[in-house]
Order: structure tokens, then sequence, then C-alpha cells
């Protein structure tokens, strides 16, 4: 060991006793590095098994047949997952639609209006944590009996799209909360003390240097939507649907749920379709997900 | 929401007492009160801007400020200078009702401006702050051009004003104008520390306010930009009342044309509350002080 202690300068004057040698233990650091690294292998291995047995096992089907064509059952080698692909966006959009505004407006009375002491806050708070933890099958239960079948609006794309909204608006408000929280508090105390009123001050000041945090949850929340398969099954989403939604009381399919659909079909094809399309909902959530990283790389250390 | 309070207490960037009063003996204030506003005031405030009668501050049952009772005088500078926790932040927030966003506190005793009570319950904050406009610690600029930062204020007031003109006067008065004039549309981010805390006396001037709160101002400014300021607020007070936190018992000296000294009293419980000890001429306060505690404070015995 001495060979690794050198003392190029010899002072005659220094300690004699001076080793640097430490006395840590560098066996159970290195076994603890790879324990850790071991943990994080498995979550990448995973991804990466799964990312290469759909690609592989789809690869046939990846071309321009998948969203061009419609499902079909007799002839899987024009099928294609079209009306999954417009089924989606349309449901999308009106999760967007009811679950945005609601969540943005819910967050920014929890955090900009209610009193940090006010029990009301405090008990609605613990109930929307609570919420994000009630399992989306449940929500589909709620959307049947409620959209479908209470205010009678049916097995459509409405109904589709208000459940998930339910599903995704803890996400969006919990979400929101965090972007309004980052902004510091002195440009609220700036803006009050020009005699702006919360409300200016809210809208003009807080609202718009929190969009980057928000727009970031909220791409993520929308990605939770569109790979959620549960509840739209329990909402009859099921039915083999071969033509692009019209409208908001139009009958639809998803993704996930054409994906579900192929994978009960017994022939091969249908699996191979089945993987292409699995593929395809990958490329578009992580594309969702991207896009969400790259908002909140750009926008960070503002202040 | 504490930020204002709980930086005076624990602001790492405050000048440390000791090390600030160690080189701020008695001959050298005196040595700065000639360069400083060269009118010697009268001993009695003039035309009153402030009246403060036995006002006390408090933060839920904390008392943080008892007892003060002084006046402010218009077109004056005031310094109120004392060791940290004395409540001096907290008495000067209570000015402009900034106190009003931290949940639990109030204020008790008769604070007027004018001679009305603007603790009365007809008052509007909004229509106290934009008369008594505030300058910060840290300069809060908003995540705008430079241009947007001084023309919110009068925007959100409705102030029907070729805006403009307006901008380019409030940076003009700011000492700013010459340094921003090509850049009006760029980010205020981009601005050093001293542009930026010019950059909010340019924008709180904008609402045409009568009284200018500022709050440690130059604490987190290097000397030069300190010095900036300092010349600054000798400029404005021709047409402002201002009244100034400060640390830097150099600068009161320099700048103010009186000066409030608070200390805080520790009670049978180890509680801390802050007093005001003596009030008047800076001349007086600095060359003979008639309590023997702003007399240690003053020549660096203090604590």
């Amino acid at each position: 060991m001495s060979a690794t202690l050198t003392r190029p300068f010899d002072q005659p004057d220094a300690p004699a006793d001076l080793d640097l040698r430490g006395h840590g233990q560098p066996l159970v650091d290195k076994t603890f590095r790879w324990i850790l690294f071991l943990c994080l292998f498995v979550g990448i291995a995973f991804l990466a098994v799964l990312l290469a047995y759909v690609v592989i096992k789809g690869w046939p089907r990846l071309d321009s047949r998948l969203w061009t064509n419609m499902p079909s059952i007799r002839r899987p080698e024009q099928a294609g997952a079209e009306s999954a692909i417009t089924g989606t966006l349309w449901v999308i959009a009106f999760t967007a639609l009811f679950s945005l505004p609601i969540g943005f407006l819910s967050a920014v009375y929890l955090e900009e209006y209610a009193k940090p002491t006010s029990r009301f806050a405090r008990f609605v708070e613990i109930n929307i944590q609570n919420l994000a933890a009630v399992p989306s099958i449940v929500y589909g239960i709620l959307g049947l009996a409620i959209f479908a079948r209470a205010l009678a609006l049916g097995q459509t794309v409405i109904t589709a799209g208000l459940t998930l909204a339910l599903l995704v608006l803890p996400v969006v408000i919990v979400a929101t909360r965090e972007a309004l929280r980052a902004v510091p508090q002195n440009i609220r105390h700036g803006s009050l003390a020009l005699g702006a009123t919360l409300w200016q001050t809210t809208w003009r000041q807080t609202m718009p240097a929190a969009i980057p945090g928000m727009a970031t949850g909220t791409i993520l929340a929308l990605s939770r939507a569109i790979g959620e398969a549960a509840p739209l099954l329990l909402l009859g989403a099921v039915t083999f649907i071969s033509f692009n939604p019209t409208g908001p009381f139009s009958a639809y399919t998803t993704l996930p749920i054409q994906i579900y659909n192929w994978t009960k079909e017994s022939r091969e094809e249908f699996q191979v379709l089945a993987a292409a399309t699995i593929v395809l909902l990958l490329v578009i959530l992580l594309a969702m997900n991207a896009v969400a990283i790259l908002i909140r790389n750009r926008t960070q250390k503002r202040w | 929401m504490m930020s204002g309070t709980m930086s005076e207490i624990h602001d790492p960037n405050a000048p440390q007492s000791t090390s600030d009063l160690a080189n701020t003996g008695r001959m050298d204030v005196s040595a700065v009160l000639d360069e400083g506003r060269g009118v010697v005031v009268p001993e009695s405030v003039g035309e009153v801007v402030f009246n403060l009668d036995d006002v006390h501050v408090f933060y839920g049952d904390f008392e943080a400020v008892r007892d003060v009772t002084m006046q402010i005088g218009r077109n004056e500078i005031t310094a109120f200078i004392g060791p940290s926790g004395c409540g001096k932040s907290t008495l000067l927030r209570s000015f402009n009702r900034m106190n009003d966003l931290i949940p639990g506190a109030r204020v008790e005793g008769l604070l007027a401006y004018h001679g009305f009570d603007i603790y009365a319950p007809d008052v509007d904050p909004i229509e106290v702050r934009r008369r008594i406009g505030m300058v910060f610690q840290k300069p809060n600029v908003f995540p705008k051009s430079i241009y947007e930062n001084v023309a919110y204020g009068p925007k959100v007031n409705g102030m029907k004003v070729n805006m403009d003109d307006l901008v380019e006067e409030c940076l003009t008065r700011a000492a700013l104008w010459d340094e921003v004039k090509d850049d009006l549309k760029k980010s205020a981010y981009a601005l050093s520390g001293g542009q930026q805390q010019r950059l909010v006396i340019a924008r709180c001037i904008a609402v045409k306010p009568e009284v200018i709160l500022m709050d440690e101002p130059c604490a987190s400014l290097d000397p030069i930009a300190t010095a900036k300021i300092e010349d600054l607020m000798k400029e404005l007070a021709a047409d402002y009342t201002i009244v100034i936190v400060t640390h830097n018992m150099q600068q009161a000296a320099r700048v103010s044309d009186r000066t409030a000294f608070f200390t805080a009293d520790v009670d049978a419980q180890g509680v801390r509350h802050g007093r005001l000890v003596e009030y008047g001429p800076t001349r007086s306060i600095f060359t003979a002080p008639n309590d023997p505690r702003t007399e240690d404070y003053i020549s660096g015995r203090f604590g």
C-alpha cells in the first residue's frame, strides 16, 4: 500500500504520522453502488425487452396500412387501426376540454384564493389526493352509471371523454398546483404592491409564469388517459367499429381497446397487428412525454 | 407568504450586524453624514404623511412590533435601522398593507395616512398600495419584457396615458433609460441585479404613488449598484416620500433625513418584540443619540 502514498516534497518539519489514505470501506461502497445500479437496470431492461418484442413481432405490419385502413375481421392482412386512431383523438380532445378548465381553475382556487389555514381547503386537498388513488375501473363504473345510463349519453365519445376527464382531473389539479407553487411569491407581491387586484395578479402574472409547468403536467395527464383501457371497456367500447367518429355522440373505439380486441383473436395475423398497434401507441405516448420534458427543460431556472 | 418576515431573521445575504458594525464606527458615519442630503431637517416633522399612534403588529399571538408612535414627513427620506428581527420590515409592510398577505397578521393602534386610518374597515388595500408603492429586498422583476414591467402597473390601474411616453419617463427617472432604451423588448431577466432594482423602482413610480417604501433595496447589490440606487433615492425625494429599511448604517447616514432606531426586547418567555427606541433627524441620531442603546448600536458596541 505504501506505493500509493508519495511525498514529492521533502519537508522535514512536517508531521511524520500524516496518513491521508482514509479509512473508508471501498468494498461496501462498491457493492452498494452495484446494487443500486441493478435495481435501476430492472426497470430499464424490462422496457427494452418489451419494446424489442413488440417491434420485432409487429414489424411486418408497421406500414401505412396501420393508419389508413379500418379494422377487419375477415381480412386481417388488410386490417388497420384508423378508426382507433381517430377515436383516440376524439376522446382525448373531449377529455382535455372537460378536465383542463376545471382542473386549472380548481388549482388556482386552492393555491391563490383559499387561505392555507382554511379547513375546507385542506379537506378538498385530501380528497383530491384520494381521488388520484381510485382505480380507473371504478371511474368506468361511475361513467357507465352516470353519463351512459342516468344522463342517457350512451356509449359515445362524450361519455368516454367525461369519464376520462374525471380520471385525470386529480392529476391535472395536482400538477397545476405544483406549477403555481413554483412561481416565486415575490412576483405576486410585486404585482399586488402596484395596486393590482388578486384577479389581475393571478391572471396576468402567476398563471402566465406557471404555464410551462401546467403544460408539462397536462401532457402527462392526457398521455395517461390515452393509454387507459379499463374504464372504456366498462363503458362498452369493445364493439367492433370500422368507421371514424363523426361527432361527440358517435360510437368510437380507441387504440388500447383495439389492441385488446385483436389480442383476443386466435389468428396469428391479428397478434402481429396488435403488436404493431402497441408500437404505434407507445410512439405516441413517448412523443408526448418527450414534449413534456422538452417544455420543462426549456423553461427551467427562469428565476 | 412568510418570506418577508423570515428573510429579515435568516437572510444569509444581509450584512451581519457585527461585521457590518465593525467598520462603521462613530467617526466613519459622521464623515459620510457630510456627503449626505445636506439639508438639516428641523427637529419635528413638517407636513405629516404617516401618523403612527401606539401601533402594534401581530402575527397570530406573536407581537412582532409593539408600541410605535412616530410621524413620517412628506418628501423626506426616513430610514429604519436596527438589528435583525427588530420588526422594522414588519412595520414597513404594514404601511401599505402588504402584511395582509400573511395569514394571521394584524395591526392594532392607529396607522394613519394623511390623517386617514388605513386599517379602517372600508379601506381597500389595493387603493392603499397604489398610492404607497414598495421596492423589495430582492429585485422582483416580472418574467416579462422591460417595457411590460413598467407598463404593467398603469395597465392594471386603468391609467389612461401614452404608455410609450410614460415608460420612457419612468425609466429616465430611475436612471435606467440610457442603458435599456434599445432593449425595451428584452426580458427583464437579462438585466443585472442593480439594473433590475432600478427597473423595479421605475415600475413603482409608473403608477404615480406618493410614497415609496423600500425594504433593504440594496441588500443583494454590490457597492457600485448600491451607490446608484442611493443617488436615485436622493433625486426621487424631491417628488416622493421615501421610507427605507436598511441594515447598513452608513447608508442610513448617507441618504436619510430622519432615522428611526429599532431594537428587540426579549420578554420573560424569551420572545423578541420589536420596539422603536429613538427617532429624530439623522444627524442627531448619529452624532448625539439620547438613548444609550442607540449609542451602542451606532458605535458598534451592540450585541
